[in-house]
């Protein structure tokens, strides 16, 4: 989130796409009912009748996998009817930049398309700003970009956006969507009322914007609307992701994903780091904050190596084993494991037999592993894979091992939320049995394997040069307080706890394991304790940033890109909501929030006291190269620099906007993961969807297990529409057989009105909706959803579209 | 003078329901409770000691309090009044978190979750049941197979002659339940073995 969700209460529109807050964040929907109280307005914007659109002002439903057409139609409006937030849009976007005039968009593409092996691939050369310079040499510097102030050349930023966009008029949108045009309007006009200085927009999304062949486009759609209205970075605003996990957010910082190493910053490649300059030469950018990556990265592989790394050896740089640039995402390793290329899997807190895509194919690849470990507090279907309803114990040779894990208050430890605060949690009990935390587990497991090298083996150092210096003599447990300071970062001299990012080095003077944590541990005088322990209620500036409660990354700072909450001249936009301020006859900045910008000049001399940066010389979007909102992205996405609306790669329909049917970077695999059923199938008529219910978490692992939610919840079901269950002759509670060209399920039939047909340009599209909890484990069973969902990915990302596929239904025969 | 209650006490001493845990004996929750108030506990919490806790599923970050007793059972939980974003209600998976642990069987005593692993499992191939084993032994086992992988696999040089220092044929999955530090960890430790392919929930 770049807000947080006691922010939510400064909003004045919520617009709520692809996210079922009442039932999956229902604290987030507590502040969205407290701001409704106070005169705010809720849009949801959804396929299915949920939760929280029984709550809403405004519902407008859509046929899943069109949130492109909705959203990009809503800037079209609201550039037509002139509603966008013009000193915004000029001053904090990239609107005025001339792009190269050899860009191009036609039929469904954009210019540099190329196919290679069969693979298509952006050549982005052409979406690149006009510049002075050497951009490779000297980076996207913003003086050097030409402009158009007055946003006329044809070439710049906004006329490509406003001609991109013009297609997508209110009729064709609604031809696409399923959504009437009147209630069309009656959003855009809505949500667009943002547009003005004292009104705060806020865009919820979750999965459903994500979980689709072009998610990251859906994000970008979204944020490029917030820019256009002026609603990123002002209390009330942003765009919110709303997390899933208690950690999920933690965890992704911590990059537990291939193709990253802690904080963001990207994994190693051998095709273009040889060498550590190589890593400094590319992926260090000249401007932006990112250009301090050098010292996140050496403060990185000094916290790993300790006095091991040093300059002359790279500080360890070839101890990082370096990607092969292959897809090693989730549908990667199991296409991989499929075609016997994986002998090992480790599953620690996670049942990828029930949450992967086509998980019956998944759970069949599984069984080519040589071993299989499982980390868990319960028997997961991941963990019994080799016992499941469809297989054969006696034929399957993988060695499996369950290692019992503790529940989250039987340790201690961090978690981030969804609005990146960090916040320690206590132990209650000890873990029951010989269940241990996975802290120890992982303490314990390491050693193990280190243990194994002391006979020998290849290339043991990474293992034998990290720094493990957990042992608290006399105790079990891991010393955690000694992990989090590694984390934090401290200076390798003095061993002192680093106050935050500020101070890492690039010459091997700090460490710190996560640039973006440091601070996390550093002690708070007035709270009494660190940072992320702090449970201070004080909000001094009303608007509930609490910045002594817990600690949010980065920098403590509540709401990112905060400049942008004030005009150029550094006036807040909306007074009574006021993060940041310069105040003129002081000369320096009143922050109410840590400010996301330059705000001060660190002395010159030590001791000296730093020096306020007047407001035109500040930068508004700081990690970006350019200093500024992306409404066209010249590079971040590699599917295009303006999202684009393509039908899922099951659809009932044809694209009507273009002829490129489907994304064309989409990622698809091959053998049992390449089932897709073609565009219009007769066989499988309906939309399919998976949505999750408010009892269980996740693949249910967890909740399915826990008596009083399993009772609470204890069916699979789809949910159709009373036209569709009397045309296939069943009534709630009966059951039904779901067919995918992957596979089928039974499960029971909900009939309601939570979906219903839709219009989609004169052909009735029924929806069908699922909740993906359920497998063959716990109290309560059922069927998998993940069973039907296809194996194909955003290309930038690979997360499966899970959100939109076809499906057959009909009454069960009685078994 | 303003009656305060036992919660504003340990606010004010600065300690809040975590300090408790942290530094105190189970009792002190009556005992704490009794001076500042001068009433006593109802009987049900009268021995229990608080723990604070932030909410194990979705990601909002409720502060919940835990309440557990000297019989090692966890009891009772609620949301913490104090948090600013729950401020005091949980849904009903926050409502049910104790449940993971312990749950109240037929004759009316707590006991630990029936379901939970409580033991380290091995299954071997081609068996149709799990066997109890230490730890001792399945951290060894795991360890000599992690060996074993990464040493039938592992690449000091790719075609190009680049040091690479990897193997592809080790995968792993997790995790979002887990906390930071423990993601820290299991991070150096895949990364320290050359593994690529380290992925989880967010992928998802």
């Amino acid at each position: 989130m770049t807000n947080h969700f006691n922010d939510f209460i400064n909003t004045d529109v919520f617009l709520m796409i692809g996210s079922n807050s009442a039932e999956n964040h229902p604290q987030a929907m507590k502040w969205i009912v407290k701001a409704k109280d106070k005169g705010a307005k809720l849009i949801v914007v959804d396929p299915r009748l949920t939760k929280s659109a029984g709550m809403a002002d405004l519902f407008a439903r859509l046929r899943p996998g069109t949130d492109i057409a909705f959203i990009n139609g809503m800037i079209n409006y609201i550039i037509e009817k002139d509603l966008y937030f013009h000193d915004y849009v000029l001053n904090y976007t990239n609107a005025s930049f001339l792009v190269n005039p050899e860009y191009k968009f036609a039929d469904g593409v954009f210019s540099g398309l190329a196919e290679k092996d069969g693979k298509k691939t952006y050549d982005t050369q052409t979406w690149q700003y006009q510049m002075d310079g050497d951009p490779v040499k000297d980076g996207i510097r913003e003086e050097a970009i030409k402009k158009d102030l007055t946003l006329q050349d044809p070439n710049c930023v906004f006329q490509i956006l406003k001609k991109h966009v013009s297609r997508y008029d209110m009729k064709t949108v609604s031809k696409i969507t399923g959504t009437s045009e009147d209630m069309l309007k009656k959003v855009y006009d809505l949500f667009a009322s943002t547009g003005k200085p004292n009104k705060a927009g806020n865009v919820i999304y979750a999965m459903g914007i994500t979980q689709h062949t072009y998610g990251s486009q859906n994000c970008r759609a979204l944020s490029v609307l917030q820019l256009m209205l002026g609603n990123i970075g002002i209390a009330g605003g942003g765009v919110n992701a709303q997390r899933g996990e208690s950690n999920v957010q933690g965890s992704t910082d911590f990059a537990m994903l291939n193709q990253y190493l802690p904080g963001y910053n990207p994994m190693i490649y051998a095709h273009k780091h040889t060498k550590l300059q190589d890593y400094f030469d590319k992926d260090v950018p000249k401007t932006s904050y990112w250009s301090n990556r050098n010292k996140f990265l050496v403060s990185m592989l000094k916290a790993w190596y300790g006095d091991k790394a040093t300059q002359e050896n790279d500080f360890c740089f070839d101890y990082i084993p370096k990607h092969d640039n292959k897809n090693r995402t989730h549908m990667g390793i199991f296409s991989d494991m499929a075609e016997d290329k994986v002998k090992g899997m480790i599953a620690w807190g996670q049942n990828p037999a029930v949450g992967g895509p086509s998980s019956f194919q998944g759970r069949k690849a599984m069984e080519k592993l040589d071993w299989l470990v499982a980390v868990d507090l319960f028997e997961t279907e991941t963990a019994a894979f080799w016992h499941r309803p469809e297989a054969d114990p006696s034929k399957i040779n993988t060695e499996v091992f369950f290692l019992p894990a503790a529940m989250s208050y039987e340790k201690e430890g961090t978690v981030s939320n969804s609005g990146r605060w960090l916040q320690f949690r206590y132990m209650a009990v000890h873990p029951p049995g010989q269940a241990k935390s996975d802290l120890w587990i992982a303490d314990r497991l390491f050693k193990a394997v280190k243990k194994e090298y002391q006979s020998g083996g290849k290339f043991p150092a990474p293992m034998m040069d990290m720094v493990w210096n957990y042992d608290i003599p006399g105790e079990d447990e891991p010393n955690i307080e000694q992990v989090a300071i590694e984390i934090n970062g401290y200076d390798v001299k003095t061993k002192e706890v680093l106050p935050g990012f500020a101070r890492l080095t690039a010459d091997g003077s700090t460490a710190c394991g996560c640039w973006i944590h440091s601070g996390y541990w550093a002690m708070d005088k007035e709270a009494g304790t660190v940072a992320c322990k702090r449970r201070l209620k004080k909000d001094k500036s009303g608007l509930g940033l609490f910045p002594q409660y817990g600690f949010a990354w980065p920098a403590n700072r509540r709401i990112v890109y905060n400049r942008c909450s004030a005009d150029p001249a550094g006036n807040p936009w909306n007074p009574e909501k006021e993060l940041v301020k310069w105040d003129s006859l002081a000369g320096k900045w009143i922050t109410a929030d840590v400010p996301d910008f330059g705000a001060t000049k660190p002395a010159a001399e030590p001791g000296g006291q730093p020096t306020p940066v007047p407001p035109d010389k500040t930068v508004p979007f700081l990690m970006q190269e350019e200093g500024r909102g992306r409404l066209f992205a010249v590079k971040g996405v590699n599917d295009g620099p303006l999202p684009e609306h393509y039908e899922p790669i099951e659809s009932p329909v044809q694209n009507i906007l273009s002829k490129q049917q489907n994304m064309p970077l989409a990622t698809r695999f091959k053998g049992d993961f390449s089932k897709v059923a073609p565009t219009g199938s007769t066989e499988y008529p309906y939309v399919g969807t998976t949505h999750r219910v408010i009892e269980h978490y996740q693949s249910g692992a967890v909740t399915r297990n826990s008596p009083t939610l399993a009772e609470a919840s204890a069916h699979m079901f789809a949910n159709i529409s009373p036209n569709l269950a009397q045309k296939i002759g069943v009534k709630t509670g009966d059951d039904v057989l779901l067919e995918t060209v992957r596979g089928s399920i039974t499960c029971k039939v909900a009939v309601s009105g939570v979906c219903v047909p839709m219009n989609i340009d004169g052909k009735e599209v029924e929806v069908i909706g699922m909740p993906w909890c359920f497998g063959y484990q716990g109290i309560a069973q059922g069927a998998t959803a993940n069973d039907l969902t296809p194996s194909v990915g955003d290309p930038n990302t690979s997360i499966p579209e899970y959100k939109a596929f076809l499906c057959n239904i009909k009454k069960a025969s009685k078994y | 003078m303003k009656k305060i209650s036992r919660r504003d006490f340990l606010k004010s001493i600065g300690l809040g329901t975590a300090g408790l845990t942290l530094v105190a004996s189970p009792a002190l929750a009556s005992e704490s409770h009794s001076t500042i108030t001068g009433e006593k506990l109802p009987s049900k919490i009268r021995k229990v000691k608080e723990t604070f806790t932030v909410c194990a599923y979705c990601g909002c970050g409720c502060g919940i309090i835990l309440y557990s007793n000297d019989k090692k059972e966890m009891i009772f939980c609620e949301g913490d009044p104090d948090h600013p974003i729950n401020e005091g209600s949980l849904c009903s998976k926050g409502n049910g978190i104790i449940d993971v642990y312990n749950n109240v069987n037929k004759k009316k005593q707590r006991e630990v979750n029936k379901r939970r692993i409580t033991e380290p499992l091995y299954r071997a191939p081609g068996s149709s049941q799990w066997e109890k084993k230490s730890w001792d032994w399945v951290l060894t086992e795991v360890a000599k197979r992690v060996k074993a992988a990464r040493e039938a696999t592992f690449e000091e040089k790719d075609d190009k002659g680049v040091t690479v220092n990897r193997t592809t044929a080790i995968a792993t999955f997790g995790s979002a339940s887990l906390d930071n530090e423990e993601n820290y960890l299991l991070h150096k430790m895949f990364r320290s073995w050359g593994l690529l392919n380290i992925e989880h929930h967010a992928r998802l």
